[in-house]
């Protein structure tokens, strides 16, 4: 080979590397932390007298290993996508939405008023539906942003007050008003009508067209983010409010509508869940989508690709469980502890750091010894 | 005197942080009755240095020698036993105490009875006080004495525990000109006592006037030391450079125009309701820099914030052009065309984590060319920021960096590139050159008087009586939230301002007319 291809190939190399680079940056943190705790989870697995390496194979089919198990991942990471959007929205204003469970159910009650009481040809019905989802719970968030923006009342406070708020709220239409008539007295809303429901797309399993709108929802969210003045402004007072107010921006009002849009994700959330899967609101209905949610936001680095991602490393593990305690016997409560492992060095880098630092000590080591040897 | 065993020497001491060789062979030697000053830019090392010997940080190479006795200062405590006493940039007082109190603390006399011996400690503090000319008084609180009298608490402090050499770092950043001259009679008694001081600052015109020897350091590398007999500004300034300097600010006489801003009467509270201006009115014309001196604190940055609409004003008028801004939006005043460079860059002027692109457009995010509706148009941001980093030689790799990544000089150049693109009509330069190194200092003045030339009006806020008195064409001094004097800048002394600054004079402009034609 000729020292001008040599070249050529290293320059290939290096304009690839210069936009492959970020991304890997970004993957290193969440991939690590993943391994490393699959690793420790192992080592648990060991000690209860089972085989890690079978163990995961099971987890693993459990979640992929027919069209049934994909599409009922796909299915329970749908709601993950539309919370952890919330909440890593939330984060980019530097505010805590503790409450997307409360804007999630708001949104989801909201979707099933629409979806059981109104009499609509499906093209409106089910826009409307969402819309519904959008704005109720929008408005749950937006209160608690407004509440922030307006009295200084701390968001962590006021949206876990909002959960209970929308919790006991929800209690009271689904045993009252919103009560099914029928016979056997359950405590549940009406089902949704047919024009209510969204499309199946993978039956057998309950995957509904709700996760394609899931992705596209989280690519409008990115170029809200990364592209326009909104999510400049919303990340400019996250970053620093005090220089964001200095250029002009209403930190007040970014904080309040970061809580609005939040809520409004979490509240679609809701409504995409109720008329694609669950179509009627139970009582006691509290599947804890917006508390993982955080955990989402959190594996995700708060970008709506790596939530995507993050949702659904989440609705494997969670999908995988009962296939691994099925077929490997290993009881699947390890999934939570290895979700735990995954927060947990998420939420401490420096440990997962130190691996790639260790790498890139040693390729300077290694190339400082080469350029020593030459000169 | 250099063949007397010094008192403090250091010899080629080195300290490398992972990646970063912060001092490199360094030797510095200070004796018996002298002031060594020790000159660098900001991040030369010589805060690594003198922490080095205070025990903060090991060094990884060299020694320390305490009147030709190896030492390994390991701690604080170390070097005070040593008797090295440190007066840092910063107190480090108890508000609420009294001098005397702060003076024992840590080493109190003690009654049979267990407590404070206030009466032991205020005797041996003014034995202390008289010997070494150091005027304090012992029952005092601190919250009520003067930024000098609490320098020489600290100065005492380190006395009473037996400090024989003293480090006095950064010490005239927050005093008026006639609390530095206070100061260095009090370092002329006590070299004259035998005890050596060594004098860190930038400043070179108190470096000349109060040192015996200089050592300056650029980079972590040692340059020379020199005896202020064969020194002079210039050659200092080039030596902690490392190039020519040009230390004067040139600036033709200026023309002034029609009035630009106009404040009338503002007066507003601050933290508690305390007021922090109390009827501030001038004016400022087009092709003229005003300068405000006074001691930091005395209400230079609400005045600021309030005509850049940060902060309310309770009363009073602020016009841009003859048209009332007080207390507008403080988007509307930038597009009425203020621009300004904020007082602390890291607090209102960047975004940190942002890249230097999106700093650029700060404030002109949302408008054409740079926005298109809610779209942001990157291609016109990226052109706009090359430009700009080009034009104000913004040393960076990329547009893309951080602006966390970058020096000071280099963020401070981000933000005056921003608010000069604004083309404003009147631009109020705030603490413009803090924290900047020289070379960037005459780059950065020499931008701001293009934009007097260039027609606009100039308001400049500075803690540094040098640079008021070398930009501006008119001076005013601020002291307890009110505009105490106003002096043609031609006319000015220091010791004038210093005056003024104190709260000792005042010449309220009746007229101001009268004054800047």
């Amino acid at each position: 080979m000729t020292t001008s291809d040599e070249s050529t190939i290293k320059r290939w190399r290096e304009r690839i590397m210069l936009v492959v680079a970020p991304f890997i940056q970004q993957l290193i943190l969440p991939v690590g932390a993943i391994i490393l705790a699959l690793l420790i989870g192992a080592i648990f697995i060991l000690a209860i007298g089972n085989n890690p390496i079978t163990a995961y194979i099971a987890l693993l089919q459990g979640a992929f290993g027919d069209i049934f198990s994909i599409g009922e991942t796909l299915e329970a990471t749908t709601p993950l996508i539309f919370t952890g959007l919330a909440v890593a929205f939330a984060f980019r204003a530097n505010m805590f939405n503790i409450g997307a469970e409360g804007q999630f159910l708001m949104g989801a009650l909201a979707a099933t008023w629409v979806g059981t009481s109104l009499e609509l040809p499906s093209i409106i019905h089910l826009p409307l539906i969402l819309l519904a989802g959008i704005i109720v719970g929008g408005l749950w968030g937006g209160a608690a942003g407004l509440l922030k923006a307006i009295r200084g009342v701390h968001e962590v406070i006021s949206t876990i007050m909002l959960n209970f708020i929308a919790i006991f709220f929800i209690g009271y239409m689904v045993t009252g008003p919103m009560k099914e008539e029928s016979a056997l007295d359950i405590p549940q809303t009406a089902k949704m009508l047919d024009t209510a429901q969204l499309m199946k797309i993978m039956p057998p399993s309950r995957l509904s067209i709700g996760i394609i709108l899931a992705v596209l929802v989280a690519a409008f969210i990115w170029w809200l983010l990364w592209k326009t003045t909104v999510g400049y402004e919303v990340r400019a007072v996250g970053l620093n409010f005090f220089a964001a107010e200095f250029g002009g921006i209403k930190p007040n009002y970014n904080m309040f509508l970061a809580m609005l849009i939040s809520g409004g994700l979490a509240g679609l959330g809701g409504a995409v869940v109720i008329s694609g899967l669950f179509l009627r609101f139970q009582h006691g209905f509290e599947p804890g989508y917006g508390f993982t949610a955080i955990a989402v936001a959190l594996v995700g680095g708060n970008n709506p690709p790596g939530v995507v991602l993050a949702a659904l490393l989440f609705a494997t593990l969670s999908q995988g469980a009962l296939g691994m305690q099925n077929v490997a016997g290993v009881p699947q409560d390890i999934v939570l502890i290895i979700q735990a492992l995954v927060i947990f060095f998420v939420a401490a880098p420096q440990i997962v750091w130190a691996f790639p630092e260790w790498i890139e000590r040693r390729r300077e080591a290694a190339q400082a010894a080469s350029e020593g040897g030459q000169a | 005197m250099n063949e007397k065993v010094p008192v403090i020497e250091m010899r080629d001491v080195t300290k490398v942080f992972p990646g970063v060789i912060a001092n490199d062979h360094i030797n510095l030697a200070v004796h018996e009755g002298e002031v060594l000053g020790l000159l660098g830019e900001n991040g030369a090392g010589k805060s690594v240095l003198m922490s080095i010997l205070y025990g903060l940080y090991q060094p990884t190479e060299g020694e320390i020698f305490v009147r030709g006795k190896p030492v390994a200062i390991t701690g604080p405590k170390v070097a005070i036993e040593q008797g090295i006493g440190m007066v840092h940039q910063h107190f480090m007082l108890v508000p609420v105490f009294t001098v005397a109190e702060n003076i024992v603390l840590g080493d109190e006399p003690i009654t049979n009875v267990g407590t404070l011996n206030t009466a032991k400690a205020v005797n041996e503090i003014k034995a202390l006080s008289e010997k070494y000319n150091l005027e304090v008084d012992p029952h005092a609180k601190i919250e009520d004495i003067s930024v000098g009298m609490g320098q020489r608490v600290e100065i005492l402090k380190t006395m009473y525990r037996g400090a024989q050499v003293l480090i006095l770092d950064e010490p005239t950043a927050v005093l008026t000109p006639q609390e530095i001259k206070g100061l260095f009679e009090i370092m002329h008694s006590l070299t004259e006592a035998g005890f050596p001081v060594i004098f860190i600052s930038h400043k070179l015109k108190e470096l000349m006037e109060v040192c015996d020897r200089v050592t300056v350091i650029r980079r972590g590398k040692m340059i020379g030391t020199i005896d202020i007999e064969d020194a002079s500004p210039q050659i200092l300034a080039s030596m902690m450079v490392g190039r020519d300097v040009v230390l004067e600010v040139e600036k033709k006489p200026s023309q002034p125009k029609e009035v630009v801003l106009e404040v009338e009467n503002i007066h507003a509270v601050g933290l508690n309701d305390l007021p922090v201006l109390n009827g501030v009115s001038f004016k400022v014309h087009a092709g003229e820099i005003v300068g405000i001196a006074g001691v930091a604190g005395n209400g230079q940055s609400e005045l600021i914030e309030v005509i850049t609409g940060l902060h309310k004003a309770n009363s009073g008028d602020v016009r841009l052009n003859n048209e009332t801004i007080t207390n507008h939006s403080a988007k509307e005043i930038i597009h009425k065309g203020i621009a300004t460079i904020p007082e602390d860059r890291h607090h209102r002027g960047l975004v940190l984590d942002f890249s230097i692109a999106d700093n650029g457009v700060l404030g002109s995010h949302d408008q054409p060319p740079f926005a298109r509706w809610i779209q942001r148009m990157f291609d016109a941001i990226r052109a706009y920021a090359d430009k700009f980093i080009q034009e104000f030689d913004v040393r960076t790799p990329n547009q893309e960096a951080q602006v966390k990544n970058l020096s000071g000089g280099n963020q401070q150049k981000v933000i005056i590139a921003r608010e000069i693109g604004r083309k404003p009509d009147l631009l109020i330069a705030a603490q413009p050159t803090r924290g900047v190194d020289v070379g960037a200092i005459e780059f950065i003045h020499r931008r701001i008087i293009e934009q007097r030339d260039a027609g606009k009006a100039v308001l400049v806020i500075s803690n540094e009586l040098d640079e008021v008195m070398g930009l501006s064409d008119r001076i005013l001094v601020m002291f307890h939230g009110e505009i105490v004097g106003e002096i043609l800048a031609k006319d000015a002394t220091e010791d004038e301002l210093g005056l003024y600054m104190a709260g000792a004079k005042r010449n309220t402009p009746s007229s101001p007319k009268e004054v800047s034609k």
